[in-house]
């Protein structure tokens, strides 16, 4: 009994040990806001001796829309990127849901499952067809959970053969098969296609789809892990015009529902009405942010004033 | 040249009537057994190093097994197959008693990796990086992603160039016969011991390998086309 105790206690040091983090980082962590559901501390990511991102603070809380734009150069892909890890910080940390990223000691794929993220290029898995493309996430965590279960009761049975019949463990449910898991995904996956009207396409193959379509469908792989938040990374910039409301129509869907999202747009009518912030970022900061009608309507930076200018 | 007939005569009375065929159609038999066998051990260790090579994993432990494979493509790319061979042969299965046509199918097999691996590495450079971001940001691991998305397509991608290996492998294995397995050379050899003519039986032996290699030119072609419908329909 004696023994079984402090090897729970070295386990719990083991636990507690100093956390590793990702590069060697220099600023110190602060405490988490418990308000928030994404955090940036003091983030700069650095290309060689090109500074993208420039010691950026930021909070989003649940169920915000914040467009991020600027100029082209100006870190905001490169932001959207390190907010799920896709690119490593240089310094800084961030923390989803309260866990920080840039520690070593987080399952970055656990948090990502809860990050959904849309590509400029949609990034379709060619090699799928389109419901296979929505399902090969889920069934593939489904089944590793599934068998994680089947190994553990299995270890827990080989232990009951040793143990007195009063104190014999109990199994842990295993509700589901294979069978079951990859029908659940699909049937999920078709509701999805239906809500977007492509269900007749759940067999066909990327290359046969249009842009426009890709990119619902991209949105839509993500939307089947059942994330906290989206990210959107310029989701409409690789699209012919007259396919961009399409891909808007299901995204303002999207904000309408309470998801919580960061979109990186060059739509400024698009982040106009949909956000409920603005972030304006030049040079790898923030320069300027807050409500829509106040970023578009009454600009108070010089470069803001500068780049809306040109481009309204 | 004026007996040509003749020693066609007496290579085809040695192949059928003293039932040599057997043994060619054996040694046939191997030959395809150790060229196939070997292409796939091949591709299964040509995917994991490049896979390795690729990561550009922080773990220190992948990079120690990418030096390794650094290590055994240019040991095995730098040695002739017969020394290969016979290293296995002598040294690393002495006395193990095991059968030669697996020992042959092994030692191609790796051989073959050390190739494959170069191969494969440029096959998933060749997938764009955002098939593997795209997998990553819904949560897979780099292997899983690895798995299931990019080397299915690196592999449509270096199907030409697998091919070309084949090829080139089943025409090496004419070697196998140096650590006594029965391959479609070494079934030749015997009927031109035998009658102490050389010319007819190689020439027997290279028009069966002509044959092979154009079958499998076939078959590959059938197989890109196959594999490509992704992409077409």
């Amino acid at each position: 009994m004696k023994d079984a105790e402090t090897a729970s206690v070295r386990k719990s040091k083991k636990r507690q040990a100093k956390p590793k983090f990702i590069k060697t980082e220099k600023t110190p962590v602060e405490p988490f806001d418990p308000e928030a559901l994404i955090e940036v501390q003091h983030l700069t990511k650095k290309f060689g001796e090109q500074v993208v991102l420039d010691d950026i603070s930021e909070k989003i809380v649940q169920g915000e829309k914040v467009a991020v734009i600027g100029p082209s150069g100006s870190g905001k892909s490169t932001f959207l990127r390190c907010l799920n890890m896709l690119e490593d910080p240089t310094d800084g940390y961030v923390f989803f849901e309260g866990n920080n990223l840039c520690d070593y000691r987080i399952d970055i794929n656990v948090q990502r499952r809860r990050m959904g993220m849309v590509f400029q290029q949609f990034n379709l898995f060619n090699n799928m067809n389109v419901l296979k493309n929505i399902t090969l996430a889920p069934v593939h965590i489904g089944m590793r959970a599934l068998r994680r279960a089947q190994r553990k009761n299995f270890l827990i049975k080989a232990g009951n053969l040793f143990r007195p019949a009063a104190k014999k463990k109990p199994l842990l449910s295993v509700r589901t098969s294979k069978k079951e898991i990859k029908a659940d995904a699909e049937a999920d996956a078709m509701r999805l296609l239906e809500r977007i009207g492509l269900a007749d396409k759940a067999g066909a193959y990327p290359s046969t789809l249009s842009g426009g379509q890709r990119q619902r469908i991209a949105i839509v792989r993500a939307l089947a892990m059942n994330p906290k938040v989206m990210l959107f990374d310029e989701p409409t910039s690789a699209l012919d015009p007259e396919m961009v409301g399409e891909v808007l129509a299901l995204i303002r869907e999207l904000a309408e529902e309470g998801m919580t999202m960061v979109i990186v747009t060059h739509e400024m009518g698009f982040a106009r009405e949909v956000a409920t912030r603005v972030m304006f970022m030049d040079g790898g900061k923030i320069v300027e942010q807050g409500a829509p009608a106040e970023i578009f309507g009454s600009p108070k930076n010089e470069r803001l004033q500068d780049f809306l200018s040109k481009v309204l | 040249m004026s007996d040509l007939g003749g020693k066609i005569e007496t290579f085809f009375k040695y192949l059928i009537d003293y039932k040599n065929y057997e043994t060619v159609l054996l040694g046939l038999r191997n030959t395809l057994t150790i060229a196939v066998c070997g292409l796939l051990i091949g591709i299964v260790i040509g995917s994991a190093i490049a896979t390795l090579k690729v990561a550009g994993s922080r773990s220190r432990v992948v990079h120690a097994v990418a030096y390794i494979g650094d290590a055994y493509t240019g040991l095995f790319r730098g040695t002739p197959i017969i020394v290969q061979l016979i290293v296995f042969h002598f040294i690393v299965f002495r006395g193990s008693g095991i059968d030669s046509l697996l020992e042959a199918v092994i030692v191609f097999g790796l051989n073959s990796g050390a190739y494959v691996a170069e191969i494969m590495r440029g096959g998933i450079l060749s997938v764009d990086i955002g098939q593997t971001e795209a997998g990553r940001s819904l949560g897979l691991s780099y292997t899983t992603t690895m798995i299931k998305v990019v080397i299915p397509q690196a592999i449509k991608n270096v199907v030409p160039t697998l091919g070309n290996e084949l090829i080139a492998l089943t025409k090496d294995t004419s070697v196998a016969g140096y650590v006594a397995t029965m391959d479609l050379n070494a079934a030749i050899g015997i009927i031109s011991g035998a009658t102490y003519d050389y010319i007819v039986p190689y020439l027997f032996l290279a028009l069966v390998y002509l044959i092979l290699v154009v079958l499998i030119t076939v078959l590959i072609r059938f197989a890109e086309r196959r594999l490509r419908k992704s992409e077409r329909r």
